[in-house]
């Protein structure tokens, strides 16, 4: 056999690489594709008890979550800080400014070049234009500020940018949604593509929509985040618990809310 | 910080029944419920809630821990008259609520009263 010459062994090494990343652009292009296609999708609330369907759709006076909002509302007015500025101050009226906001996160922060979600971005806004000392995340402020901007996008349909800078954010994301985790060894597709509409011991299975955040859960007896409630699935299979506003969170939310792109915002949502 | 939030008809015409609802945030705990480090959450419930109208008292409870967090209250009241409602509370701890809220009757086949 003839022996190849070095160069030759190089270049074929190379060329197996070019390929290899080659097929991982394929691969990362027909993954996008839909699990459950667009005209499929269904929000949380419609794999939810009567009961728990009452509670969200009865009125918004009596709303578990009324307070979270009223509460918004009043910070949103609130000077805070060494800038002397109130949310309001810039923002002016919530309903004007932040008209559809809440749709398009996660998105990436051009200052930073980060991933920022919607808390993220009332974080760092708190902190550097409002010079205030910060919320932490999952306070009852935050929770309630957030909760605030999104009655702006009641009902708009969640549209996020998964190109560009976000990209490379999207791909982890979806990577981490495919791949098995914990000692359950499940991984998210396994029940929320495959298995939607089933049951999980007393629960039906849901796709896992994240267009009603921050949420009302009846087990918590109080308003959640969506990365809090990524957390409780994350112990459920028994994986291991990233920090508090780890990337993957974010990555992982990005994925989710592609995946949810076009369903309608609820605001106020409880879940049980 | 106001912590209670209510509701009325928008529009209450003289004779007319409507109703009052308050939504009160509190955490009302029962006094049986034990933290996440075991140890026992004291008992804090509303014990006295009244609402005046022109300081004359037109409905009063007296919650108990049979009650859940954040409780909302309902009830009815005949229009008569204008004037503030007055709502005060007192939880276990001493912590006292309050609410003022305008009523407006109009009078009944007046025209000045808006069309609804």
């Amino acid at each position: 056999m003839k022996r190849l010459p070095k160069s030759s062994f190089a270049s074929t090494v190379l060329m197996v690489l070019g390929l290899l990343s080659l097929g991982g652009l394929i691969n990362t292009a027909s993954a996008q594709q839909r699990n459950i296609p667009l005209d499929q999708l269904k929000s949380g609330l419609a794999y939810s008890s009567d009961e728990v369907r009452g509670l969200q759709l009865d009125d918004d006076f009596s709303s578990l979550s009324a307070h979270g909002i009223d509460k918004g509302a009043q910070l949103w007015k609130q000077v805070a800080g060494s800038s002397n500025k109130s949310c309001e101050s810039c923002h002016g009226e919530v309903t004007q400014s932040m008209k559809g906001a809440s749709t398009r996160y996660p998105a990436i922060d051009k200052a930073t070049g980060k991933l920022f979600n919607l808390e993220d971005r009332i974080r760092s806004c708190r902190q550097k234009n409002q010079k205030a000392p910060n919320w932490a995340l999952e306070s009852d402020e935050l929770l309630a500020m957030s909760l605030h901007v999104n009655t702006a996008s009641k009902g708009m349909p969640i549209q996020v940018k998964i190109d560009g800078p976000a990209k490379k954010h999207f791909d982890a994301g979806e990577k981490l949604y495919m791949a098995r985790q914990g000692q359950l060894n499940l991984s998210c597709t396994q029940c929320h593509d495959q298995h939607y509409g089933r049951r999980l011991f007393n629960d039906k299975l849901s796709q896992g929509q994240p267009n009603a955040y921050p949420i009302y859960r009846l087990d918590w007896q109080y308003l959640a985040s969506l990365e809090r409630r990524l957390r409780f699935c994350y112990s459920s299979v028994r994986a291991e618990l990233p920090a508090w506003g780890h990337v993957d969170m974010r990555n992982i939310e990005l994925y989710l809310k592609w995946r949810a792109e076009g369903l309608p915002l609820e605001v106020p949502a409880v879940r049980k | 910080m106001s912590n209670a939030r209510i509701q009325l008809p928008p529009r209450i015409v003289e004779g007319d029944v409507f109703k009052v609802r308050l939504l009160i945030n509190h955490p009302m705990d029962s006094g049986f419920l034990r933290d996440i480090n075991g140890v026992l959450i004291k008992r804090n419930v509303i014990r006295h809630l009244t609402c005046t109208l022109n300081n004359q008292e037109i409905f009063r409870a007296e919650p108990t821990t049979g009650i859940a967090a954040n409780p909302l209250f309902e009830f009815h009241l005949r229009a008569v008259k204008s004037g503030e409602m007055y709502f005060r509370w007192v939880d276990d701890k001493a912590n006292i609520g309050e609410l003022r809220h305008p009523l407006t009757v109009l009078l009944a086949n007046s025209s000045s009263a808006p069309k609804p």
